[in-house]
């Protein structure tokens, strides 16, 4: 129903009207109205950050987990530039978000007033799309219309910004009704004849392989269950990268692990060695393809995905589909069904008998200890003890984050968490947060490192303030891992600014803001210390001390191929002869 | 087997030896505040070349404003660009001139002579010659207008050099395609 109110009132209705039942933010003086109308309502819940980077992470969370639109609300100049690392985070991992943004009154825009800064200009480059309202008419359907930007197509980020006198104005709100965009229309079925030709192809394949992505866990959890069945009625094994972990179950027959830099053994090369590849809602990221010109040389690749933009970017492919991933799998199983189509039954077991022939390797075993905690064996005791939990993990970034991905094992989408594309250290705790708000009863975890964690632990308040009981289990090695592992096996052994000479007592730490703290030394101590964790019902942060100078295997090295890994040495003797695997090219790239 | 694979960055591609074209690209987009910021920041962001860029607004009352913008690159980068304009939500559609429809490109320039006695008469020729009109005369200096291809602009200003150039002002490409359909 159409009806007269202020801009402000607007915002808090459309947001009722849009569903959202939870926003992140941090009130200031040009949002000063809509924090006004907030306070006059009980649907819409506002949790206030203690930084507005930590209101976008926690949006994120809050989105990956549930699938909605996460929301924040924050105020002009440095409210809204201390959102760019979260925004562009979405933006680089497709997560649907609306930031709505405070701006100094429409007189004023110009004059570099009190907490004023070029919001539209900044965020252009790292949203999706986004708005300056200059006119209270328009207001309504930039906020609907946001909604819809942010949540169709390729998700992402998109910002709203709204000067303090378009607040106060009043206006007609219209409610949202179906949207006819001029100019946006996502592209969802796919062709026929491309999907026939793909099914061909499939059926064909003597070497295939499924590389699923973000995508399929972006398309809703329809598609999860249609890759499922995908896979199950063509036998061909899957690998993901690190963005799709979930989609298809880690226990599933057919799974290979994360392929990638830190991918397993077993999946890299049969991504290295098969005829036939289905890209699925993935993006040929540098972190996946490894060297470029060297990359599944011998394949035939089918790529499925929702942006045109995406196909053809880094990698050329020979049947490129575009449409969701959802609709797409539902066509592939529709018409491999209809067709009777089998799989090419006897290559296709021999080229399981070379793909278990590599999983021998055991790729992702490392040496023992009973004497440190070896951060691969806290995982896999984390795992062990939470999987019967409902359990959603989210990370920091780094070796302890690759650590996760290789030993946490995902049998469902929209549990894992992680900043894929930009790499954000700082985004464990607040994206934990959302998703503890979205799923109050489940168990959140932040497997987090003690350096990433430090960069937005302010967020402690947050979560004592709203009794949120997350976990922070802390793989602590004293260094910025990731970095260490790069400097001994790029520069020598020279760790230039990697060690944290100064942290803080983390038990200490968490009892100062009001949570509780574990310390875990002993691997004979770890499972008690992580039941303890578990079962607290309260914020609990967890300083696990491992092995200060494990590295993360297996590793492609930068600038090499998939078949080129580097494998953890399982012998007792000194450790690998890794100063010299990367050439001078390889040091170049990133 | 693959194609050998160009290196998926504009900046890296245009280090290398791979072949360069030109293209045309018309960009049809909502003539709202900050669009052509959206375009040109995409163009920086990514790497790419612009060449010549023209916008105006096309059709006041549906808020169309045409964007056409001159690139070079490799193929896969033309095509890269392509595909990352239409991604921008206020684009209604983009061509590329260049491959989809047999198109007419025009630039309008202003060329600025100074000289006196022979170099005068020279300049006189050539810009009859050229079909350029004279817009601004003094006694020691002319103003030519003159419209045509980019490759004629370029042609007519380099003659010019050696006689008196004293500067250009030019427009950038406006393109259309031939014949009866819209482009």
């Amino acid at each position: 129903m159409s009806k007269e109110m202020t801009g402000a009132e607007m915002v808090v209705q459309a947001l009722k009207d849009q569903g959202v039942d939870t926003i992140f933010g941090y009130p200031g003086g040009a949002v000063l109205p809509i924090y006004d109308v907030l306070f006059h309502q009980e649907k819409v819940r506002h949790i206030l950050v203690r930084h507005e980077q930590g209101a976008a992470h926690a949006a994120e969370g809050y989105a990956r987990s549930s699938g909605k639109v996460g929301v924040l609300l924050v105020t002009s100049g440095p409210g809204a530039t201390n959102t760019i690392t979260g925004l562009t985070d979405a933006l680089m991992d497709s997560i649907p978000l609306v930031c709505i943004t405070g701006q100094v009154p429409t007189h004023l825009i110009g004059s570099d007033a009190f907490q004023e800064c070029d919001t539209v200009g900044i965020t252009r480059h790292c949203t999706k799309h986004n708005y300056l309202v200059k006119n209270i008419a328009d207001l309504p359907r930039i906020l609907h219309e946001a909604f819809y930007v942010a949540s169709t197509g390729r998700p992402g980020p998109v910002v709203i910004d709204i000067p303090k006198d378009i607040q106060f104005a009043r206006g007609v709100y219209t409610p949202p009704a179906g949207i006819a965009h001029k100019t946006y229309h996502p592209k969802l079925a796919a062709d026929l004849d491309a999907i026939r030709a793909a099914v061909d192809m499939m059926a064909h394949a003597k070497r295939p392989i499924f590389y699923t992505g973000g995508g399929v866990i972006n398309s809703g959890p329809a598609a999860s269950t249609l890759l499922r069945e995908l896979v199950g009625l063509t036998g061909f094994p899957i690998t993901s990268t690190l963005m799709g972990l979930g989609s298809y179950p880690a226990s599933g027959p057919n799974w290979l692990g994360m392929l990638g830099m830190h991918g397993t053994f077993e999946a890299n090369n049969a991504m290295h060695d098969c005829d036939l590849m289905i890209a699925v809602g993935a993006r040929f990221d540098d972190r996946i393809t490894g060297r470029l010109d060297a990359f599944s040389p011998g394949s035939k690749k089918i790529h499925i995905d929702i942006d045109r933009s995406s196909i053809n970017k880094n990698v050329k492919v020979d049947l490129p589909i575009v449409g969701d991933c959802g609709h797409v799998l539902e066509a592939l199983v529709r018409v491999w069904r209809a067709e009777s189509m089998q799989a090419n039954k006897q290559p296709l077991e021999d080229w399981w008998a070379q793909i278990n022939a590599w999983r021998s390797k055991k790729s992702l075993a490392y040496r023992a200890s009973s004497e440190t905690i070896k951060p691969q064996y806290a995982v896999q005791r984390l795992y062990a003890l939470t999987k019967d939990h409902d359990a959603y993990i989210t990370t920091e970034v780094g070796q302890h984050q690759m650590w996760a991905a290789q030993h946490y094992h995902f049998d469902a989408p929209n549990r894992w968490m992680t900043s894929g594309g930009l790499g954000t250290m700082g985004y464990g705790l607040p994206a934990a947060i959302g998703a503890q708000l979205a799923h109050p009863n489940s168990l959140v975890i932040d497997i987090a490192g003690e350096a990433s964690i430090l960069m937005n632990i302010q967020e402690m308040s947050t979560a004592i303030q709203y009794r949120l009981p997350v976990k922070i289990f802390i793989l602590n090695n004293e260094y910025m891992g990731m970095v260490r592992q790069w400097q001994e096996l790029l520069h020598g052994g020279r760790y230039s600014h990697s060690y944290s000479e100064a942290l803080p007592d983390f038990v200490k730490l968490a009892e100062a803001f009001g949570a509780k703290g574990i310390r875990c030394r002993d691997p004979e101590l770890l499972d008690a210390a992580i039941q303890e964790m578990i079962d607290y019902d309260g914020p609990v942060i967890f300083d696990c001390l491992v092995d200060k100078v494990e590295n993360c295997f297996p590793m492609i090295p930068s600038g090499k191929a998939h078949n080129d890994m580097l494998l953890a040495d399982l012998s007792d003797d000194a450790g690998l002869e890794i100063g010299s695997v990367i050439d001078e090219k390889g040091k170049m790239l990133v | 087997m693959n194609a050998p694979l160009s290196p998926p960055s504009p900046y890296s591609a245009a280090l290398s030896s791979s072949k360069l074209e030109w293209h045309t690209l018309s960009v049809l987009v909502d003539n709202e505040p900050g669009v052509l910021a959206r375009v040109v920041g995409l163009f920086s962001g990514r790497g790419y070349n612009i060449e010549s860029l023209t916008v105006a607004e096309v059709a006041h009352a549906e808020h169309l404003s045409r964007i056409t913008i001159a690139t070079s690159g490799a193929p896969e980068t033309i095509d890269q660009i392509h595909h990352q304009l239409e991604r921008l939500v206020p684009v209604h559609q983009v061509t590329d001139l260049t491959t989809s429809a047999r198109s007419l490109e025009r630039e309008l320039a202003m060329v600025k002579v100074r000289g006196r006695g022979e170099n005068r008469a020279d300049a006189l020729q050539l810009a009859d010659a050229f079909r350029a009109r004279i817009i601004d005369a003094t006694t020691e200096s002319f103003i030519f207008e003159l419209s045509g291809r980019p490759s004629k602009i370029d042609e007519f200003v380099d003659l010019m050099r050696p006689i008196g150039l004293v500067e250009v002002s030019r427009t950038g490409v406006a393109a259309i395609s031939r014949g009866p359909e819209p482009i």
